[in-house]
């Protein structure tokens, strides 16, 4: 488990049918994660950042087409049984979702729904699965645990439910952690305690972790390396330190400039013009022609760029790249 | 935020305002005892988290919620007691953007006839060609194509129904326009644009808003005043640049510490204020200072009294009975550092 690869996606491809015609949620995606390492998929709503995770794990929904290959733990998840593959992904995936409420289920304990798991999983009996789910709130932060892990979801407030269900995520200790806008519902001071309690998690149990957030500066903190998806595609990925200090690609260098920063004192922020596109209405070239600020011609209407090396480790899918100097062409 | 400004230019003011609300648990204290003044062309901006009471302070402004205590001015008048008939006129004055344009746009209704609705509450245009001449003019302030008039909603992007929102609250020519969370729904491209047109028209139309938010760079970025809430409470306010770069509150200096940074090695870096559990229930808020609980600077005075907002700077105030020292002494001792 040192440098294979926890879960790995390659030519990922989602296509939903819908009453408007077929939506391509995702289209050609390629990323991997290991052991102890935090992948974060950044892009704004509609980009596939969601869709490539949960079609990556076999939880896509009913009606949509999932193609290309997906390797957990090394094992193709499309050869196996539906009953196997759901076996496999209670066993070593863990899921954390934005809401917590989507997560519980509002008429069992927390202490429950914390042990069904290790029941299953790990054959643990009704009550080892209670003392395990206690030892899950302790580790999770959450006070007097022997009291809550009797409480009803609703009895929490919200932080804590978020607790809980990184618990539940985490009490088979799961090989990988999918972590889907897991803050965005929460108050700033409440995430910062939930990002350090991953990282803490992470830190201590190895776990590999993908990310999913539209949030940069939560990203920052918290990822090795780095994928913006726009348009079902990934635009730019590489380590988050270098995506994020020279952004080669412009989409990725306008939302990074898009945010205020108070210790910039600028008047007019930088904005790209338009709306994210919808999965129905995708361009045929570069998704992100239509709002460029680069826009180099019309080849860039018409043809798909390649995802190519800026530096090692570092891939860009644009025929113009900005220069590392950081300078706007 | 009263301090000796004076009145002429305030166009709302709220004094020792408290807005209860009585539940099957017992009595919330959403407000309790805010004070702030809203200066024209200015923005003043509400910051905390929720259940702070920032939005139920904004909805007070249209009496949209009932003052328990305290007073509602708006443009030198008392409104507090205001007739259900005379609030149509304060509702002209105070005109409010919400948070889900989606939810806050009839789905029936056309665009061009959500933005006209209140031309004719109001009875501000003479004639259906009146009208339709202004929402016109209105569409092409908020930079939307004048067609997207004959569309409904559904049809428009996040942005573009939060731009027919503020439309929409432009109509009547309202002396403040009261935005709560206006882009915290937007994405983040999105989010700019809506920022950039909201100061716009500010400059072009000399307008006034209370801007609400739970998102402090937005809010340092948007206000020429800052008022930070907690629990019902204005605990600090001063301008952004005090707020930002001189928090005496330690709740302040805490949020301040939580905002991420897009940047990895200063965020990997950063000494953040990791406050311990969560807000305290507004039914049974702590004695003495209410963030004490969390205060990781809490000394025994702070449960026998309750601080009240002091000057501690030109403009700035802060409801710390220790002010400024506390924040310099968590900052040289964090409770949490983050971990390299």
């Amino acid at each position: 488990m040192t440098d294979e690869a926890v879960l790995s996606v390659a030519d990922l491809t989602v296509t939903i049918g819908t009453r408007r015609g077929a939506a391509r949620a995702v289209a050609g995606v390629d990323w991997s994660v290991r052991a102890g390492e935090t992948l974060a998929l950044v892009g704004e709503s509609g980009s596939g950042k969601s869709m490539s995770v949960l079609a990556a794990t076999g939880l896509a929904p009913r009606a949509a087409r999932v193609t290309g290959d997906v390797r957990l733990l090394g094992t193709d998840l499309a050869a196996l049984s539906a009953a196997r593959r759901r076996r496999m992904r209670g066993r070593h995936v863990g899921f954390v979702f934005q809401d917590p409420m989507t997560s519980l289920n509002p008429v069992l304990t927390v202490g429950r729904q914390i042990g069904e798991a290790s029941e299953v999983h790990l054959g643990l009996t009704r009550r080892a699965a209670r003392a395990r789910a206690i030892e899950m709130l302790e580790l999770v932060g959450i006070p007097s645990a022997a009291d809550r892990v009797d409480a009803y979801p609703h009895q929490l407030s919200g932080g804590m439910r978020q607790r809980a269900v990184i618990a539940m995520a985490l009490v088979c200790e799961p090989d990988l952690l999918i972590a889907d806008e897991p803050t965005t519902a929460l108050d700033v001071t409440t995430q910062a305690q939930i990002v350090e309690l991953v990282a803490d998690l992470q830190r201590r149990l190895g776990t590999a972790v993908v990310w999913i957030s539209h949030d940069l500066g939560v990203v920052a903190g918290l990822a090795d390396t780095v994928a913006v998806m726009y348009g079902g595609r990934i635009v730019e990925q590489g380590e988050v330190d270098a995506v994020f200090a020279e952004p080669a690609h412009p989409y990725t260098a306008a939302l990074l400039a898009a945010r205020p920063d108070p210790d910039a004192n600028v008047t007019e922020l930088v904005t790209i013009p338009g709306t994210p596109p919808s999965p129905l209405e995708l361009p045929e070239g570069c998704a992100f022609w239509p709002r460029c600020s680069v826009r180099g011609d019309s080849r860039c209407e018409r043809e798909l760029p390649p995802l190519v090396p800026v530096s090692a480790g570092h891939q860009v899918r644009t025929f113009y790249p900005r220069q590392p100097t950081g300078e706007d062409r | 935020m009263t301090g000796e400004s004076v009145a002429t230019d305030a166009v709302a003011e709220l004094t020792d305002l408290a807005v209860w609300f009585p539940t099957p648990a017992g009595v919330v204290h959403a407000v309790d005892g805010v004070s702030l003044t809203v200066r024209r062309g200015e923005t003043l901006g509400l910051v905390g988290e929720s259940g702070s009471g920032k939005s139920t302070t904004g909805l007070a402004l249209l009496r949209l919620v009932e003052p328990t205590a305290g007073t509602v001015q708006v443009a030198g008048q008392d409104v507090t007691r205001w007739s259900r008939r005379r609030l149509r006129r304060l509702r002209r004055r105070v005109a409010m953007v919400f948070q889900d344009p989606q939810a806050s746009l009839d789905p029936r209704h056309t665009v061009g006839a959500s933005i006209a609705e209140p031309l004719a509450v109001h009875r501000l245009a003479a004639s259906g060609a009146a009208r339709r001449d202004r929402v016109a003019e209105l569409l092409d302030l908020v930079g939307l194509r004048r067609d997207l008039a004959e569309r409904h909603p559904h049809e428009l992007s996040g942005g573009q129904r939060q731009r027919v929102g503020i439309a929409r609250a432009l109509a009547g020519e309202p002396d403040l326009i009261v935005l709560d969370e206006p882009i915290a729904s937007l994405d983040l491209s999105v989010q700019a644009q809506i920022m950039n047109l909201l100061r716009g028209l500010q400059r072009e139309l000399g307008l006034t808003y209370l801007f609400i938010a739970h998102d402090l760079a937005a809010v340092e970025h948007m206000s020429d005043q800052v008022a930070v809430m907690y629990l019902g409470r204005i605990v600090e306010s001063g301008t952004p640049a005090q707020i930002w770069r001189e928090p005496a509150h330690p709740y302040t200096a805490a949020l301040l510490s939580a905002v991420p940074v897009a940047d990895p090695p200063v965020q990997r870096g950063r000494q953040r204020i990791i406050l311990a559990g969560d807000v305290p229930s507004p039914i049974d808020p702590p004695t003495g200072c209410r963030f004490r609980t969390r205060c990781p600077q809490a000394r025994p005075d702070c449960a026998q009294t309750d601080p009240v907002l002091v000057e501690i700077g030109s403009g700035h105030q802060a409801a710390c009975l220790f002010a400024g020292e506390a924040v310099r002494a968590m900052r040289a001792q964090p409770v949490n550092a983050s971990s390299p």
